[in-house]
């Protein structure tokens, strides 16, 4: 496993809490004849590319652990090919895990029946698909209710749910339309109408904003904010996009070839990338808008002023960076009454002025 | 170092004619086996060419002709348990066809006339019409049914529906669900594919003789034969509507755990609902061509009066029934594509519309069951009225017609068909069959191999090894002549006319519909006018079988050459390429894959049309297929004549199939499957439901 010694939470672990949303055990997806022969030789050491030549087989996903706290937005992240939507199917089994243990709400899915695997489907987990996946011969109205009808429910409850949740996305008036009426971002709200339509516990969305234009894009990821905010669903989020990765996610799953590179808050992920391949990722990012004063502060010492504007850790550079230069003082870092660090208004032109400079490991925290 | 350096050099300055050579290997090695074929030729002309006479029959022959006697024995006799339900399924579709013939066309005891006659039929005909396919489609359902009565043909017309109604039902019911199984299952598809391959290979006149042997003739027989040979087109078109189904709505649909059958009834059936029609669309037409062919094994309908007037040389009567067959194959076809289009609108339908249709529905319901009303209890609602006559008229014309060509025109059409056999056909025979045997086998398998390599040269030396066995070397080399020669003039044809549309799309326009028309018709009433023009011969059954079989090669050879890449083409003419060089040095080139498709198809038609063309006077192993129909010494050799034709058909395909796969994959390899698709779905107008998703 890949960790870097200076992140401050290493940890698949969710956050907070025992109830878990999600839980993931040494997953590991590989294609092809007699895949599941392959895990627990040396042979599921070998690179992607080795592992094919020599045994036809191709990894999806390689020995992928983590979880996810209720309520949590949970992305996850990587290039195409890196195996994160072949993950997030093997969540609900859309795709078969070869080994390893998927657990929601602390049900074992891994060995669930096909009726136990269709409950869960119909009830606990909804999905949102990059291309939509609409049935084009059902109007909005009876593919939001769809989920609904193949629980059983009666034609005029469902669709009277459906009624209410296509108010939630802002489609209404559009109730009786087809799917090829509506234009790309509509058809994604029908989506996410349809998998919010059952009330499930956990929302799984893969990429479902890549195949949008960048200002339906920008109002999607807004909603799905919005969403979160009312509804408080766990989401996770599979996007190729790490704008959309740290706009969005409360923690961050990078992959590469099938395999897990770094798990972390997005500030850690920018901050702190956990190899080369993390790094060239975030080298875009401006990091100003995504890291925070901890960051970016120093440990204290006896001569400095205590006379400068007082700020939380987890305040963002950018955010702080008008009051701090406005301060002849610089900012006291305080956290629950304790001063934990001090920033230099050096420290913080260096993060906004020279946004384009490789990034470097003094700011870190000891 | 210096000999990997200098070695490209070297190529770039070979002399052009060596270039030349290089670059068209196979075609220069094929021009190399035709010059030593004929170098032998010269020399052994007339040795070891197996010829049979006509009436002689071999130790092959009698053991087939035994085996046949086993069966019809065991038919009679109820010794084979196999046998035995064969003829219980036969039985009752017997029994079937019986019923409903009571009812449409045949008076029951002690009733002079049928329960219904025409003005319920009709009726009836209409209101299922409409439910299906829409009002649109009564202006044409309507007066196609009235022809049929005022052509003279009412009864012999109703029996044709019923007989390829029975077949299409059967067909669909069985092809269906087993679509849908190969749709899902790899393993199944596996299996099926080679089989429904064969079936599509054989030409329908072979699956005759067999059927009869152990069905006896008549209406049973008729049914059955149809069935087997219109099954095909519906299985692969539902499985390839199910497998093409957009994987992103399956996959979502999956995610919200539907059930098996929710999946079924929900997700699939609705979104592959007008592939199926267009499935069952072909099946139709496929049923209504063996249909009227079944007429030789004594199948009810239009068939009869045809076969009747060819064989008496009344050639009106077969031009008027005739006429009335290409009416019901445009009625059918129409309707049902009609209804594959209406599938999806009828669900997108508003509710006022609905209403509306509803009431119609209804209205045409009450109406329909008035008009039962009065056809069962009046003569005049039952019996078609006899007049206006118009079959008599036309039958006269066309006699007349005969009568004049034969006396005053003769000459020109004879000079025509003389020529034509002299200068071209009778050459080409001669090399096929008159070299010695072992000279022409040896011919072919090298062809097979330049053209489509190791597996083309098994399967040819298999099946000409089955034909020597067959003891009609002879007979059969003088088919694959007719078959060569008219599959050439196809090719050269869709060359050229494929070139003028794939480039054109005003001249596409144009020339498509007739393309589509020509490709619904049954095969047997292409003969008529030939044979009117022609007399019986050798050279009408290649006319009929090039007429047969150009639309489809024309249309291959079109859709290969629109489907050359915009931009290569623009790239070309961005070098300054003239129209002749774009034809010759990217368009054609490009496409050779769907050349050597339209050559496989060709042939396939052109072999089926030059079997049914035997028993119009072209001789060879269709009229050995006739002669063991009418004469039961000779099933045997009947057996013998059909087990040949199918040889031949898996030969000509396989080498072509082989060569335009590897033409293809030289190309690419997506054009590959399309070019299998499109053989598929039988060259059918792509099913354009699928194309959103």
């Amino acid at each position: 496993m890949t960790q870097t010694e200076n992140r401050p939470q290493a940890e698949n672990a969710a956050p907070e809490g025992t109830d878990l949303a999600l839980r993931v055990e040494s997953l590991w997806k590989i294609f092809g004849p007699r895949a599941d022969k392959i895990i627990g030789t040396p042979d599921a050491d070998l690179s992607r590319a080795d592992l094919k030549r020599k045994t036809g087989c191709v990894v999806g996903v390689r020995d992928v652990s983590f979880e996810v706290a209720p309520g949590e937005v949970f992305v996850v992240m990587g290039l195409s090919g890196s195996g994160k939507s072949t993950l997030v199917r093997c969540l609900t089994r859309l795709i078969e895990p070869t080994a390893g243990k998927v657990e929601v709400g602390g049900v074992d899915v891994s060995n669930a029946s096909e009726s136990q695997l269709r409950d869960l489907r119909r009830h606990h987990v909804s999905m949102v698909f990059q291309h939509f996946g609409l049935l084009p011969h059902r109007q909005v109205i009876d593919n939001v209710a769809y989920g609904l009808e193949v629980r059983g429910m009666g034609r005029k409850e469902r669709r009277a749910k459906a009624e209410e949740v296509v108010g939630l996305v802002g489609l209404d008036g559009y109730e009786r339309s087809y799917p090829d009426q509506l234009s790309g971002g509509m058809q994604q709200r029908v989506g996410l109408a349809r998998a919010l339509a059952g009330d499930p516990d956990i929302l799984l969305f893969d990429e479902p904003f890549s195949a949008l234009d960048p200002l339906i894009r920008r109002d999607m990821q807004n909603e799905v904010i919005r969403l979160h905010h009312e509804l408080g669903k766990t989401m996770v989020f599979i996007t190729h996009d790490l704008q959309e990765a740290l706009k969005l996610g409360d923690r961050i799953l990078i992959m590469r070839d099938g395999a897990l590179v770094q798990l972390g808050t997005p500030d850690e992920v920018v901050a702190a990338p956990a190899d080369d391949y993390v790094r060239d990722f975030t080298s875009e990012v401006p990091r100003s808008h995504v890291l925070t004063l901890r960051w970016v502060m120093r440990e204290p010492r006896d001569d400095d002023s205590l006379e400068g504007p007082v700020m939380s850790p987890d305040t963002i550079v950018r955010q702080a960076a008008r009051a701090a230069l406005a301060s002849d003082h610089p900012v006291r870092v305080m956290e629950e009454g304790r001063l934990i660090g001090i920033v230099d208004d050096d420290a913080i032109l260096r993060m906004v002025v020279a946004e384009t400079d490789a990034p470097d490991e003094d700011g870190v925290p000891a | 170092m210096t000999a990997v350096v200098t070695a490209p050099r070297a190529a770039r300055h070979r002399p052009a004619v060596v270039e030349m050579v290089i670059e068209h290997a196979r075609l220069w090695a094929l021009f190399l086996v035709v010059v030593v074929w004929v170098a032998i030729w010269a020399v052994t002309q007339g040795q070891d060419t197996l010829a049979l006479s006509a009436s002689a029959i071999t130790d092959t022959h009698r053991q087939l002709q035994d085996a046949s006697n086993w069966v019809e024995d065991a038919a009679s006799s109820g010794s084979s348990v196999w046998v035995n339900a064969a003829n219980n399924f036969a039985d009752w579709i017997n029994s079937v066809f019986e019923w409903l013939q009571h009812i449409f066309t045949v008076p029951e005891f002690p009733r002079p006339l049928p329960q219904i006659g025409w003005l319920g039929t009709i009726a009836l005909a209409a209101l299922v019409t409409f439910a299906v396919a829409g009002w649109r489609s009564l202006l044409l359902v309507v007066p196609s049914f009235l022809a049929f009565g005022f052509l003279g043909y009412w009864t012999d017309s109703i029996d044709l529906l019923l007989v390829t109604g029975i077949a299409v039902v059967i067909a669909a019911a069985v092809g269906i669900p087993l679509g849908l199984w190969m749709g899902h299952s790899k393993v199944v598809t596996a299996i099926v594919t080679p089989v429904l391959d064969f079936m599509q290979t054989m030409p329908s006149f072979v699956y005759l003789l067999p059927i009869s042997i152990l069905f006896g003739i008549g209406a049973a027989a008729a049914i059955i034969v149809t069935l087997i040979y219109a099954t095909p087109p519906v299985v692969r078109i539902t499985a390839h509507g199910i497998r093409t189904l957009p994987a992103g709505v399956m996959e979502a649909t999956a995610s919200m755990g539907q059930s098996r059958r929710q999946r079924l009834t929900k997700v699939e059936l609705p979104l592959a609902k007008r592939t199926i029609i267009v499935g069952i669309n072909q099946t139709m037409m496929a049923a209504l061509s063996m249909a009227t062919i079944a007429a030789f094994i004594d199948g009810p309908g239009l068939g009869q009066p045809v076969l009747d007037g060819l064989k008496r040389g009344q050639l009106g009567t077969s031009f008027v029934a005739g006429i009335a067959i290409v009416i019901m194959a445009i009625m059918l076809d129409r309707t049902t594509t009609a209804a594959s289009v209406r599938s999806e609108q009828a669900s997108r339908a508003d509710q006022a519309h609905t209403a509306l249709r509803r009431g119609a529905l209804g209205a045409g319901a009450i109406g329909t069951l008035v008009a039962l009303y009065l056809s069962h209890n009046y003569v005049w609602a039952n019996e078609f009225p006899s007049s206006p006559d118009l079959g008599t008229p036309i039958r006269n014309k066309v006699d007349d017609f005969g009568q004049w060509l034969l006396t005053d025109v003769s000459s020109l059409t004879t000079s025509i068909e003389t020529t034509f056999t002299e200068k071209f056909l009778n050459p080409v025979q001669s090399l096929i069959a008159e070299s010695p045997w072992y000279v022409t086998a040896a011919a072919f398998a090298l062809i097979a191999v330049i053209v489509g390599g190791m597996r083309a040269f098994l399967f040819t030396v298999v099946c000409l090894a089955g034909i020597y066995y067959l003891d009609l070397w002879n007979f059969a080399m003088i088919t694959l002549t007719s078959v060569l020669v008219a599959t050439a003039i196809v090719v050269l044809l869709a060359v050229v006319v494929g070139v003028w549309m794939g480039r054109s799309r005003v001249v596409d326009r144009i020339i498509r519909p007739f393309l589509d028309a020509g490709q619904t018709m049954p095969p047997f009433v292409f003969l008529i006018p030939i044979f009117i023009l022609f007399g019986p011969n050798r050279f009408t059954a290649m006319v009929a079988g090039i007429i047969y079989a150009a639309p489809v090669a024309i249309k291959l050879v079109a859709d290969g050459i629109r489907g050359v890449s915009t931009e290569t083409v623009e790239a070309a003419e961005s070098s300054g390429t003239n129209k002749w060089q774009m034809i010759t040095k990217v368009q054609l080139p490009m496409s050779r894959g769907s050349l050597l498709l339209a050559t496989n198809q060709g042939l396939l038609y052109v072999l089926s049309m030059v079997v049914i063309g035997g028993m119009a006077g072209a001789g060879a192993l269709g009229f050995d297929i006739v002669h063991g129909f009418r004469n039961s010494s000779y099933v045997g050799r009947g057996l013998a004549a059909g087990i040949s034709v199918v040889l031949l058909g898996i030969m000509l395909d396989r080498i072509t199939t082989y060569g335009a796969e590897r033409a293809q994959r030289s190309q690419d390899s997506s054009g590959r499957t399309a070019a299998r698709w499109r053989k598929v779905l039988r060259l059918s107008p792509a099913p354009q439901g699928l194309a959103h998703g």
